[in-house]
């Protein structure tokens, strides 16, 4: 989870992003950072995020976007 | 049946009346024959269009909802297949269902272009010459597109299964034709609207005085702002008119646009209130953005989210942009890596032109639009140095200016809508910086523009009102706050805005001009 942070972190730095838990709902992360994390976790988690996983309950919080990933990991 | 008609206000009560006095149980069904009895006066023959997207719509969605269905028996059977096995299969599903959704997409969107291309340009040209705003086109014919975005955004979510899919036909023709929607939208997403649409509604004093007064907001921010205004603009598109002129006509339409855009929505959410149904909001103070990315997510909002959802999306996590991002990152760094970004964007932007119109002025909208937001996204790390170093652009002065800016800078866009012809519309433009006209202000132009003196100051009254209204927004809704105001007042606020319709309501050009595009049908 950790380097997750770090590539969220490198978005935007000024965000405490343990604590954030309204990231799409509170307008910190617009779409183009939505894609550029898709990206991002497909080069270091190998994991692709199919398009209908877009949606703002999991990409809300490092936690959501983590289990999100582990979750199509499993699958 | 135009939402400014006196045939919409009559066929409104008459059904708010029936949805409360009958049971409660068949208020879908009311709302469903009403939807249908709106679309049968607005044109019959355009019964097709809707029948077609329903029919096709729930075809598909039924036959997904089969396949998935009969997929988790089958694997509820077939317990002991390893997790290879099971992907295989799902993946098998996955793509019948891909097939299925296609070709419904394909049915539908070239429905679309053939309605665009042979029935809606000639009439949309026509109509521009008259003044009429191109986005009041965009549903033509009746709808079409609006409904259309919002069953095919509804198959896509079934198809990801983000979305219950809906097995009756008759609750499905309903999403689909909700008559307030069918104008000028919102475009709603299933999940969102399901919620109310479908349920029982006892009547609520308070909820439906909220839907008239949200109405009538509308009608007064579309018959006493828009349709004044409209005159003027029209005026002003002259090739004459140049430099300082040319900056009244962008201000002037800025307002018109507004005015009349967001009244409709208001218009559409009141009605849709009234009946107890809750519609997305289109309209987010968008002239309290500060760059162009912001003011699209606070413009036009539900068709916004519609494109970033069902085209950017799609483009931009697709496995080939997904590698070209890789690759690309490796040569050209944060620029490499968001060129994907930039390819979906443009295709995105050129998609929603499209969708305005078969016309140059229009792509070259959507162009602006993605030029300027890819230059302030490049620029942006720039933009934080300029924040860091330099104080004062953190203070309130400095948001004030950026509004300002993004105010001028998006409706020197906007206003193309208004010029079919692109060089006139870049002379235009361009004469900002070498003619200094001042002088339009007070050498008598303004007064040869069809408004006289009472039309400023009526326009002036309603702009400030719009203003002050948004502020208030800010702190949650209008009508709640004034419910904190004594009754008496609020009775009297409620009269005047009603008198300032009827008495001030614009019955000329912009009257005619709706009836004009209803009466097409």
């Amino acid at each position: 989870m950790q380097e997750l942070i770090e590539i969220l972190e490198e978005l935007h730095p000024e965000i405490d992003f343990a604590e954030c838990e309204d990231l799409v709902d509170g307008k910190i992360l617009d779409s183009f950072d939505i894609v550029t994390l898709v990206a991002e976790i497909n080069e270091h988690f190998d994991v692709a995020i199919p398009v209908g996983e877009l949606i703002p309950e999991n990409f809300n919080s490092v936690a959501a976007l983590w289990a999100l990933i582990e979750r199509l990991d499993e699958e | 049946m135009a939402f400014t008609s006196v045939n919409f206000l009559i066929f409104t009560g008459i059904l708010i009346a029936l949805y409360y006095i009958l049971p409660h149980k068949i208020q879908w069904i009311i709302l469903l024959v009403g939807s249908y009895v709106f679309y049968f006066f607005a044109g019959p023959r355009y019964l097709a269009f809707l029948l077609f997207t329903t029919i096709t719509t729930y075809l598909g969605i039924l036959l997904m909802f089969r396949k998935n269905h009969s997929a988790a028996e089958y694997l509820q059977q077939h317990a002991d297949y390893s997790k290879a096995e099971k992907k295989a299969y799902k993946a098998k599903v996955k793509s019948s269902n891909r097939a299925i959704l296609i070709v419904v997409l394909v049915l539908n969107f070239a429905l679309l272009f053939f309605c665009k291309a042979m029935l809606v340009e000639p009439i949309r040209s026509s109509m521009q010459g008259n003044g009429t705003l191109s986005f009041l086109t965009l549903g033509l014919p009746m709808g079409l597109s609006f409904y259309m975005f919002q069953s095919m955004g509804y198959l896509i979510d079934v198809y990801r299964q983000k979305a219950e899919a809906l097995t009756n036909p008759f609750k499905l023709a309903l999403f689909t034709s909700f008559f307030p929607q069918l104008v000028q939208g919102p475009i709603s997403q299933f999940e969102d609207l399901k919620e109310t649409l479908f349920t029982e509604h006892s009547f609520d004093r308070r909820q439906v005085a909220f839907g008239l007064q949200r109405m009538l907001w509308g009608f007064f921010k579309k018959m006493v702002i828009a349709d004044r205004i409209a005159v003027a603009v029209q005026e002003l598109k002259g090739s004459e008119y140049t430099g300082f002129a040319f900056f009244i006509l962008v201000v002037f339409f800025a307002i018109q646009i507004y005015a009349d855009f967001s009244g409709g929505i208001d218009i559409a959410i009141g009605v849709a209130e009234t009946l107890g149904i809750r519609l997305p909001e289109n309209f987010l103070r968008p002239y309290f953005s500060k760059n162009v990315a912001e003011f699209w997510r606070r413009w036009h909002v539900t068709l916004m989210e519609w494109m970033k959802r069902y085209i950017f999306y799609p483009i931009t996590v697709s496995k080939p942009m997904l590698n070209l991002s890789m690759k690309a990152k490796k040569k050209l760094g944060r620029f490499g890596m968001r060129l994907p970004i930039y390819i979906g964007s443009l295709l995105t932007w050129l998609a929603t032109g499209i969708w305005h119109g078969f016309n140059l002025h229009f792509i070259v909208w959507g162009l602006l639009n993605c030029f300027v937001i890819v230059i302030s996204e490049e620029l942006t790390p720039l933009y934080q140095k300029f924040h860091g170093r330099f104080a004062f652009s953190n203070k309130r002065g400095y948001d004030v200016w950026q509004i300002i800016r993004l105010f001028i800078l998006i409706n020197l866009i906007q206003v193309t809508d208004l010029f079919e012809n692109v060089g006139e519309y870049f002379r235009k433009v361009f004469s900002l910086t070498y003619t200094f006209n001042y002088h339009v202000l007070w050498d008598g132009t303004m007064t040869k523009l069809g408004l006289n003196t009472a039309d400023y100051v009526i326009l002036l009254v309603g702009v400030v009102l719009m203003f002050l209204v948004s502020v208030l927004q800010r702190k949650g809704s209008v009508r709640k706050q004034m419910q904190k105001i004594p009754r008496i007042l609020r009775y009297v606020i409620l009269i005047v805005l009603l008198f300032a319709v009827i008495l001030f309501g614009s019955y000329g050009i912009g009257y005619n001009a709706s009836a004009f595009i209803y009466n097409q049908f």
